[in-house]
């Protein structure tokens, strides 16, 4: 099976300013590989270097030791990240554009031709449910529509990989039922996710396999099924021993 | 060049939804209409003088477009965090400047069209004759011009730590050039070593933007600037463009992306 996902060794070392200064490690020693068509929980505690990972492979932030591959493509190369989708954290937009606008830029980006690109737009709008308010600038959405707009333009090259960044964070349960809906839609057509996430439940749902990663370090990786018949207890009760979670006694 | 010209489309859709764009483009119509309209005592060079205060509204105008539109873009794509999904595209850095710099010279070269058709229009109803390729190279220079000033504004919003000191920090040194650059030789034969090759360096440093005005050919009808000379001040322009963007590039490639 294709290795869509690969880190080797990677490294990550911030160097502080201000009053925290010396290095320090964001990420050590990472060896990831995730294959094509899998549904990958990328999960840790806040700073464990979830999204330093993440920005390393989408090219943001260049590793201090190790490699990062997309589809067998050095992350460093521009073009690999031709068929990768991303969703951020936290997203904005250009707000003074339309949604329609905006995935228009994109796929003006990716080359995509006019013709396709107004069939994609409409599809994607439609899979958002965002029809209704394409002409709309970005800036009157609420926030679930924002990341929905979001959603789209992470679509909009029809990727083969898709990195999401904590997808459902400050999103209602509706919103973040169909962010799931749209991710297990994505797997059935042979996709490939990878996403950060502290919803357990939500991962345990959807992922095929998760990796956790604590203080910069892989802690356990495998799959779900696996992970949870081998320790006994549940996803969530997993990561609480990993990253060294003790109830307080009350 | 595709991703070039979108990102370009972006900023120029950008100028034409804010509002101090159309501010100053009827601020500067207004004083134009009013300008071109006055005729004290059916003499002539009262509407001369007249014409060469419009084209310093025009200058000044082209001036604040340039620099205000340029001055927030790259902050503005790092503190709305823009910059991450456009740069999780095939899309690297050196696009992003260059996108940038065609987008807010184009913006800058269509508002200074529509300036000098409205100045033409009206001058034209004044005096009765339209030096159209006298227009062509005053607004053609000046828009030259500000490539140079655009590039020096998307140096500085890496540079600098925030848009509005930006802005100042360019509006000083622009204006600085424009009354001061074409004198500093002469300054410096005046000074004692070791002022005086620091000055001549900083004559033969700076981009010298007062060669690009052109405006009191305009106002008393000089005629027009040699087209060899157009083209040699184009190709000035173009080499300061680019050792700037080459500049820009080389700090932004070491900028963490959040800011």
């Amino acid at each position: 099976m294709e290795t869509i996902v690969e880190t080797k060794n990677l490294s990550v070392e911030y160097r502080g300013t201000g009053p925290a200064k010396g290095r320090r490690v964001a990420v050590q020693n990472l060896n990831l590989k995730i294959s094509a068509g899998q549904v990958f929980g990328f999960l840790g505690p806040n700073g464990a270097g979830k999204t330093t990972t993440m920005n390393v492979l989408l090219g943001f932030v260049n590793p201090t030791d190790g490699e990062a591959f997309l589809f067998g493509v050095n992350v460093r190369e521009p073009i690999a990240r031709q068929r990768i989708g991303y969703l951020p954290e936290l997203t904005y937009y250009y707000k003074f554009l339309t949604a329609e606008e905006l995935l228009r830029f994109y796929a003006r980006i990716f080359g995509i031709p006019r013709r396709q690109a107004d069939q994609r737009i409409d599809q994607l709008l439609k899979l958002v449910e965002l029809e209704s308010a394409r002409s709309r600038p970005i800036k009157t959405y609420s926030k679930g529509m924002q990341q929905r707009v979001g959603l789209a333009q992470a679509l909009i090259n029809d990727p083969d990989l898709l990195i999401l960044d904590e997808p459902t964070s400050g999103l209602d349960p509706l919103g973040r039922m169909k962010v799931r809906e749209i991710i297990q839609r994505l797997k059935n057509e042979g996709k490939t996710v990878f996403f950060s996430s502290h919803e357990l439940g939500e991962v345990e749902t959807v992922c095929d396999r998760v990796a956790i990663i604590s203080q910069g370090q892989l802690k356990v990786e495998g799959r779900v099924a696996d992970l949870v018949e081998q320790h006994h207890a549940n996803l969530e009760q997993i990561f609480l021993n990993i990253v060294g979670y003790t109830p307080q006694a009350a | 060049m595709n991703t070039v010209l979108a990102l370009a489309g972006v900023v120029f859709k950008e100028l034409y939804r804010r509002k101090d764009f159309y501010v100053l483009l009827v601020l500067t119509a207004v004083v134009t209409l009013l300008a071109g309209s006055v005729n004290l005592f059916n003499e002539g060079g009262v509407v001369r003088y007249l014409k060469d205060i419009c084209l310093l509204l025009i200058w000044a105008s082209g001036l604040v477009i340039a620099i205000t539109t340029t001055a927030r873009q790259i902050p503005a794509e790092r503190e709305n965090r823009t910059i991450f999904p456009l740069l999780a595209k095939p899309v690297t850095r050196a696009d992003v400047i260059v996108g940038k710099f065609f987008g807010c010279w184009l913006a800058c070269g269509a508002a200074l069209l529509v300036f000098y058709l409205f100045f033409g229009a009206v001058s034209a109803a004044r005096e009765h004759h339209w030096p159209v390729l006298a227009y062509f190279q005053a607004c053609w220079l000046q828009w030259v011009m500000l490539g140079i000033v655009v590039a020096m504004v998307l140096f500085g919003s890496l540079v600098f730590a925030a848009p509005s000191s930006n802005s100042t920090i360019i509006f000083v040194v622009v204006i600085g050039i424009l009354l001061l650059g074409r004198h500093l030789n002469q300054v410096a034969l005046q000074q004692p070593e070791p002022l005086r090759t620091i000055v001549y360096t900083l004559y033969f440093l700076i981009p010298h933007l007062e060669w690009y005005d052109v405006r009191d050919l305009i106002a008393f009808d000089q005629g027009l600037v040699p087209w060899i000379d157009c083209a040699l001040a184009t190709l000035y322009a173009a080499v300061y463009c680019a050792l700037l963007l080459f500049a820009t590039w080389l700090v932004f490639r070491r900028k963490p992306l959040n800011t």
